[in-house]
């Protein structure tokens, strides 16, 4: 796999172009930024609709330097899966020779929820591609509702903490755990902590043959409520708390990738959040709340050092 | 159409959008804060370089940081937030108005067909 070398990569041109509409501080383009740096061949890029498929086609511009195919939100499974099967038809009859990648991308919108039959059924057929889900938890484009990436209790438009509930009742889905169901090669979980973790399992993905699905979990500054300066550090916290536990799956078999040295309580990675502020206002603390949160926590990083299935 | 703005009915079918054009793009108007970069202090370790969402952090020959283009950055802070070194120090960009009315004749969002036509 080598060692990623960032004094190398500056001089690389990268996929994603400057200019997108991308909100300041957010995560998203940062993300694909990164995981298109280790990247050595030409890459067919494929986006579901989505913060980041908006804002990099505002038409009439577009913020691709590689091939780019969009066609709805649910699709970008599907759609990836057409390009590569005729790359390999158009490669069998001799019209390619060249090396090509292929990486589809969503949102969590586009990707747990809408794109997820899609997608299920390209990581099943088995197509050579790499999804890319950025995940910031909500559908953020549209202004914050719930999505089934939603963990519990974060506060959305759609699961607004007040009175009645203290925003999202049900835990997010296990979309990493769900993807690597599907007995697929490769799958990994990761986020902006570490720049060259990112970009070492999205070349690894990349490499491996057939599909690869990899969940970066990336801070929405807007609707997470944070200052778009602390990203890098709310996702040391998202990391050093095992709330996102840093790791692959590799042929089926769990490898943490990332142990913090210094864990720290989850309730620090949810004080830093305004979409938690409700946990912790007016005196009134929801220490339920907080410690179901450890436990989730717990109980997933347990599962996942003994390389089971987490729930 | 019965006159005013033109429809969606009136755009012509079979668009083509040219790659990277939104370079054009001058993102760095929705700046309301400007990172100051102080290569006395900056060590070239290229933390903000990789962690920029708006890959604004110019590098040179062996990855040198050289500095930051405030064309496309949108002053969100990261850079700063992530430098070991405290070389890149975060101002009001209020500090800098007059630069600003001074030189309004860049590239701006609305220009759209004139900047199209120099891709
Ligand atoms: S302030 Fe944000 S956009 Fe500007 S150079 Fe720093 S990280 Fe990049
Ligand atoms: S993070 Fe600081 S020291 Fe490192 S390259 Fe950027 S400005 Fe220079």
């Amino acid at each position: 796999m080598g060692v990623v070398n960032v004094r190398e990569l500056t001089g690389k041109s990268n996929p994603l172009a400057e200019g997108h509409r991308m909100c300041p501080g957010c995560g998203a383009p940062t993300a694909l930024r990164q995981a298109f740096m280790g990247m050595d061949s030409p890459v067919v890029v494929v986006g579901a609709t989505g913060c980041l498929e908006v804002s990099t086609t505002v038409y009439p511009y577009s913020s691709w330097r590689a091939p780019f195919l969009h066609v709805a939100f649910e699709n970008a499974g599907a759609a990836v899966s057409g390009v590569v099967a005729a790359h390999r038809a158009m490669s069998r009859k001799k019209l390619f020779r060249e090396e090509i990648k292929f990486v589809a991308f969503g949102g969590d919108g586009g990707t747990y929820d809408i794109g997820f039959q899609s997608l299920s059924g390209a990581l099943e057929r088995g197509h050579d591609f790499t999804y890319i889900c950025y995940n910031n938890q909500g559908y953020m484009n549209t202004g914050a509702q719930r999505s089934g990436a939603t963990p519990r209790s974060a506060n959305t438009t759609t699961s607004p903490a007040g009175i009645l509930a203290p925003g999202k009742l049900q835990r997010a889905k296990n979309l990493t755990e769900i993807a690597a169901a599907h007995n697929i090669p490769y799958v990994a979980q990761t986020t902006l902590h570490d720049p060259l973790d990112l970009i070492r399992k999205v070349r690894r993905a990349v490499e491996t043959p057939g599909p690869a699905f990899v969940n970066i979990l990336v801070p929405c500054a807007l609707f997470w409520k944070i200052n778009p300066a602390d990203q890098v550090k709310i996702c040391r916290l998202a990391a050093d708390s095992k709330f996102w536990p840093i790791y692959e799956v590799v042929n089926g078999e769990r490898v943490v990738s990332y142990t913090p040295k210094k864990p720290v309580p989850v309730e620090d990675f949810l004080r830093a959040q305004g979409r938690y502020a409700h946990l912790f206002a007016g005196g009134g603390v929801r220490r339920d709340l907080i410690d179901q949160a450890q436990a989730d926590v717990d109980a997933e990083w347990e599962n996942l050092t003994q390389n089971r299935r987490s729930s | 159409m019965s006159g005013g703005a033109p429809c969606w009915q009136d755009i012509l079918p079979g668009t083509v959008t040219l790659g990277e054009s939104s370079r054009v793009v001058e993102t760095g108007l929705w700046r309301s804060l400007r990172p100051i970069l102080d290569v006395e202090k900056c060590v070239s370790c290229l933390k903000c370089w990789v962690q920029c969402p708006d890959m604004s952090i110019q590098t040179g020959e062996g990855g040198a940081v050289q500095g930051i283009d405030m064309f496309f950055c949108k002053g969100c802070g990261i850079c700063a937030a992530v430098c070991p070194t405290g070389a890149i120090s975060i101002r009001p960009e209020s500090d800098f108005q007059d630069e600003a009315d001074a030189s309004s004749g860049g590239a701006s969002p609305g220009k759209v067909g004139e900047l199209v036509g120099q891709l």
